[in-house]
């Protein structure tokens, strides 16, 4: 089936990117023979999409080459890549939502009757092509895109996350037709967070890690543990072990500080429960897109619950704008800093915005009481101000403390971190994580977003974590090893190693 | 298909709406006629043919707030060399008129491409440019129109054998409006190029990664924005026989049609029957209040606040079909 | 985008001289001005003309006020000339029937109800500003028009507290300065110092954030476009004591080099960025500018292109520099 001797149809060697001072990938590979279906894998951050990119031509590397059929590659834009027989399906529809089916084909100049082939192929029989593409549900979407990139006939397919949306039926449609197009010679790259697929259809897998290449395996059952393995690094980055003042009151006498039951959030995320006490530290462990991003979403205020519950100390709450999470005393810090800094201003404008949002706060700011504030929050996360002036100029590690600063400046009851510590330097995150852990100490209570499984036990008392919009399981700190999170991350129920396919 | 589908709901109303402001029109003034058709098609000329060219960038994803401005270029360009000029020559005014058009949407299109200036500063630093251009050129109204011109928008059609009192009713005005958009607007929107203008309008990172060329598009559109503009100011010119350097209010008015006529501002959606017919239903409920004696200065305070209302409306739409 | 890769250290540290100091280059350019003045025209720089172009340069300036703050959110108020003019209007007109306060009064009154309409259109129906001032300021101008019809009557009279600011002079220097002085200062420091004018910037520089750190948003383009009216209005006082004319296009010479002068000044068209300070220089800028083009025989319309393209590329160099886009 596969011909693992001739020149690979696909051949990244050594590529690198950085953006400004951090490294996406400094020595991502890929090799993919003609016929053979190839896994990308990686934990979050490693450095797949940054690398998805470089192949399809929408970023360009800064070292390494790609070769396609031999030839260095020169790919610039999709159009470009299409030219070469490189024909990605991306995670968001790339289909023109106000134009009907057969204008999003004439625009790509995609030939009509293999592309309603391949749709019969897939499952959709009743697809007229003057549906207009706005008006079709996600999951055909999805399929619509795979049939246009099929009926471009291509050598290499990039399939990113193909089968997140689609009901089961569907994707064993999919994995059917994908392998069918392995064994008629052409080649697929595939990216998914699903094992279960991933055994049933790729022939081998390729690991990234923390933006480099660390593996090469040809999927054999039981291959998962050696994957996950691989994801992780290196398991001996010890887990310094922190004392805990005070255990969290998690007794059923006291309300928790926040309940939230049965959430349900458009698509996403279907049904969640949990419970935050005062005192305590509640990790969130998801891959993305599992629903996290909603779940933080609902209690900040920024988006309305599809149904569920959020109680704050057994009252029921329901925020329609972030103002009314912060007077319930729910303070939220998004993943990306640029959602949340003032870049342009100074730390003093940044820290003290939330103490200025309300009307009656308008008038004229108490100048000395601003700066004890501000000061004090600034020495408590020990924020490098040298670089007076600008948030900007700060590096991301202080301008995360600057997200942070604001909020304890402001007086915490319950902070929502999401992500807090990506793309920060080692000091920083300690220092993040030991704030973290004095806040609880004083009675805050802390739910923590984290893609580095590692930060579970230094910074958490719990982990909830998340797997298709639902809770796959909560386990206690001392148990949070990584294989264990990874496992239930990736919906891998149990401790034992389960077969699939 | 479906897009003609979708839209003919909102467009029949508008027919539907406009044919009762008619009726309204002849209930108020009883010899409301021939002439009357006549003088409404040459008065919303300059609108509609704004309108078409607003229209098109709204569709593709922009807005050209120097529209009024490039028609008066347009305007005082083809005015002050018709002066005197033969009508042979009037023809090739007629023409580089056209190509000036052309080539100032060019500009606005390519600065906003080049300089990643939004789309709305660049055009409105540029309206102040093309209204200096302008008065450069003439600083007063003034100069000519050749009369064929003229003839051309004037008057009802007559065709060679038929009774003109069937075709009489048919404002010249009307006809030439039809026949500037089919020359140009129909091939452009059989042709790829008209996918790729709703398509950078609807989604333009979609649009990248099907292969469209987002810059060059964008620049497309705005040129045939521009080209628009100049068959409005020409039209300007044809019927007041002079160049007017001072811009018209054709901003606003354009934008207010272009929403009332389907189009959602953000791009995308919507066609150019609609903000055409928009365009007759607000100059039809301008001219029945004056038909009713209305202060001209109320007029326009009423017809402001249509305007002013219909693009909030058109703006909470657009935010609605944003968050949803 | 190619020079800027030559010799980023060069740009990079102009960009930065430039964020710190914002006013050092405009003062530079406003003494070269001056300068090349004196070259052309050597008998023009006196006392006198020093006075008289403070004097010209102040209405500008407070118009360009409606500008700066509304562009700190990355809003504009293109109304606010209209706004002048109406207020100017019926002061005056009212003045010989109802008595100068009341007039003042009511005139003021309109301005705030055209702030009202604005704010409305711009917070909560979510207009862009540029559209929804354009369309009340074409709305106002139609009641003003009806307004004449009714007054045409009963004659002019200007407040004689208002000839004194406009055209009087003390010590050497105008009068307005009275007026300007507090103004000024007030709006200096209510950029810097009030929670209403940090968050002009934080809602300017990112609206998200803002939202996050609990700001409801729509509360402040509410006021601030009502604040805007008001300042239009005040300004159209000022004017009419200088012009001592009501005529019905009494400021609207001053909408775009009231844009023009905040820009200039270092204001961002974007928002989050810019201030006052700045555009009193720019105001001062553009005062010298118009003198020398007059003193060039520039035309009205090369005057125009001039002001769109110095918008434009002001723009234009400021993503450069700053490259945030």
């Amino acid at each position: 089936m596969t011909d693992q001797t001739s020149t690979p149809v696909l051949d990244a060697k050594g590529v690198a990117k950085r953006f400004g001072a951090v490294v996406a990938l400094h020595d991502a590979s890929l090799q993919v023979a003609k016929g053979q279906i190839v896994a990308l894998m990686g934990a979050n951050g490693a450095g797949k999409s940054t690398f998805v990119k470089i192949l399809t031509g929408a970023l360009k590397a800064d070292a390494g080459h790609v070769r396609i059929k031999g030839r260095d590659s020169t790919v610039g834009s999709p159009a470009a890549a299409k030219k070469w027989g490189l024909v990605p399906v991306y995670q968001e529809p790339s289909l023109i939502p106000d134009l009907d089916v057969a204008d999003n084909l004439r625009l790509g100049d995609t030939p009509v009757e293999p592309f309603r082939h391949w749709v019969d192929e897939l499952g959709i029989t009743d697809l007229r092509l003057d549906r207009m593409i706005g008006r079709l549900p996600l999951a055909t979407l999805r399929v619509l895109d795979l049939a246009r990139a099929l009926a471009a006939s291509p050598d290499v397919l990039l399939l990113d996350e193909m089968t997140a949306a689609l009901p089961t039926d569907l994707v064993d449609r999919v994995l059917r037709v994908v392998r069918e197009q392995a064994d008629a010679g052409r080649s697929v790259i595939y990216i998914s967070h699903r094992f279960a697929e991933i055994a049933a259809l790729c022939d081998r897998a390729t690991v990234l890690r923390d933006g480099a290449t660390v593996g090469d395996l040809p999927i054999t059952p039981g291959v998962e543990d050696r994957v996950v393995e691989m994801m992780l690094g290196n398991l001996t980055s010890a887990v310094a072990n922190r004392a805990r003042s005070a255990a969290p009151d998690r007794s059923t006498a006291v309300p928790p500080r926040l309940q939230v039951t049965g959430l349900k959030v458009g698509t996403r995320l279907s049904d969640v429960s949990l419970e935050l006490h005062r005192g305590e530290v509640l990790g969130v462990v998801a891959l993305e897109g599992q629903g996290q991003d909603e779940l933080f979403d609902v209690l900040a205020g920024q988006r309305r619950a599809t149904s569920g519950d959020v109680r704050v100390d057994g009252q029921p709450v329901s925020f329609h704008h972030p103002a009314d999470a912060i007077a319930a005393g729910l303070t939220f810090v998004p993943g990306d800093r640029a959602h949340a800094l003032l870049m342009a201003r100074s730390v003093r404008e940044n820290i003290a915005i939330p103490l200025l949002a309300r009307p009656r706060d308008w008038g004229a700011v108490p100048m000395r009481e601003e700066a004890r504030r501000v000061a004090s929050a600034i020495d408590r996360l020990q924020i490098d101000t040298r670089a007076q002036g600008e948030v900007r100029r700060l590096s991301g590690g202080n301008q995360q403390k600057v997200t942070i600063a604001r909020w304890i400046a402001k007086g915490v009851q319950t902070l929502l971190l999401f992500d807090p510590t990506r793309g920060i330097d080692i000091r920083t995150k300690r220092q993040i994580y030991a704030l973290v852990r004095d806040l609880a100490d004083q009675g805050a209570a802390v739910l923590y977003y984290t893609s580095e499984l590692a930060e579970i036990p230094l910074a958490c008392d719990r982990a909830l974590v998340i797997f298709n919009g639902r809770v796959t399981g909560i386990v206690e700190a001392a148990d949070a090893d990584e294989p264990t999170l990874m496992r239930l991350a990736y919906g891998l129920a149990g401790t034992s190693p389960e077969v699939v396919a | 298909m479906s897009r003609i589908v979708s839209t003919h709901g909102w467009t029949l109303g508008l027919a539907g709406l406009l044919a009762l402001l008619l009726v309204a029109t002849k209930v108020i003034q009883p010899d409301f006629g021939i002439s009357g058709l006549d003088s409404l098609a040459r008065a919303a000329l300059p609108f509609a043919l704004a309108t078409v060219g607003m229209a098109i960038v709204v569709i593709a994803g922009g807005i050209d707030l120097s529209i009024a401005a490039m028609m008066a270029v347009a305007s005082v360009t083809g005015a002050v060399l018709m002066a005197g000029a033969t009508d042979g020559q009037s023809v090739g005014v007629v023409a580089f008129v056209l190509l000036v058009g052309l080539g100032m949407g060019a500009i606005n299109g390519a600065l906003i491409v080049l300089t990643r200036v939004p789309d709305i500063v660049v055009t409105l630093a540029m309206l102040f440019v093309w209204q200096g251009v302008a008065l450069l050129i003439l600083n007063a109204p003034g100069g000519a129109a050749a009369p064929w011109l003229r003839d051309l928008i004037v008057g009802g059609v007559t065709l060679p054998g038929i009774p003109s009192s069937l075709t009489a009713w048919l404002p010249k005005g009307v006809v030439f409006l039809a026949v500037c958009v089919a020359v140009i607007w129909l091939p452009i929107l059989r042709s790829k190029l008209g996918l790729m203008f709703y398509a950078i309008g609807s989604d333009h990172l979609a649009a990248f990664r099907s292969g469209v060329p987002v810059g060059r598009t964008r620049i497309a559109a705005y040129a045939v924005c521009g080209l628009f503009a100049a068959l409005g100011g020409l039209s300007v010119t044809m019927s007041t026989g002079i160049g007017e350097p001072i811009p018209g209010p054709y901003l606003l008015a354009s934008v207010a049609a272009v929403v009332l006529g389907g189009v959602v501002l953000g791009g995308g959606r919507g066609g150019l029957i609609g903000p055409i017919l928009a365009v007759f239903v607000l100059r039809l409920v301008r001219m029945d209040l004056t038909l009713m004696s209305v202060d001209p200065n109320v007029t326009t305070i009423i017809e402001g606040s249509i305007m002013v209302v219909v693009v909030m409306f058109g703006a909470v739409l657009a935010n609605r079909g944003r968050t949803t | 985008m190619t020079d800027v890769a030559a010799n980023p250290p060069v740009l990079r540290r102009l960009g930065r001289l430039m964020t710190d100091n914002p006013l050092l280059p405009l003062v530079v350019l406003l003494l070269l001005l001056v300068g090349v003045l004196a070259i052309l025209n050597p008998a023009i720089i006196s006392g006198f003309w020093f006075s008289n172009t403070i004097k010209i340069a102040i209405p500008l300036a407070m118009l360009a006020a409606c500008q700066t703050l509304t562009m700190l959110t990355g809003g504009i108020d293109l109304s606010a000339g209209t706004v002048a003019t109406i207020t100017a209007f019926v002061a005056a007109t009212l003045s010989p029937m109802v008595g100068v306060p009341a007039a003042v009064a009511v005139a003021l009154g309109c301005a705030v109800l055209v702030g009202l309409a604005n704010g409305f259109g711009v917070a909560i129906a979510r207009v862009h500003p540029l559209i929804m001032t354009l369309g009340t300021a074409l709305i106002a101008n139609g009641c003003l028009l009806v307004y004449q019809r009714f007054v045409i009557a009963t004659g002019v009279k200007i407040p004689d507290f208002l000839v004194w600011l406009g055209t009087g002079r003390s010590l050497g220097l105008p009068n307005s300065l009275v007026v300007f002085i507090p103004f000024a200062v007030l709006i200096i420091w209510a950029q810097r110092r009030t929670g209403f004018g940090r968050l002009l910037y934080a809602v300017g520089s990112n609206e998200a954030a803002a939202r996050l750190s609990g700001v409801r948003v729509w509360q402040v383009h509410f006021t601030l476009y009502a604040l805007s009216s008001v300042i239009a209005g005040l300004t159209g006082l000022l004017y009419l004591g200088q012009i001592k004319t009501a005529s019905l296009s009494l400021a609207l010479p001053l909408d775009l080099p009231s844009v023009a002068a905040a820009v200039v000044g270092g204001t961002s068209i974007f928002g989050g960025r810019g201030g006052y300070g700045g555009t009193i220089l720019g105001a001062l800028i553009l005062t010298v500018l118009t003198t020398m083009l007059t003193l060039l025989q520039m035309p009205e319309g090369g005057r125009r292109i001039l002001f769109g393209l110095i918008i434009l590329a002001v723009t234009a160099i400021y993503i450069r520099l700053t490259d945030r886009s």
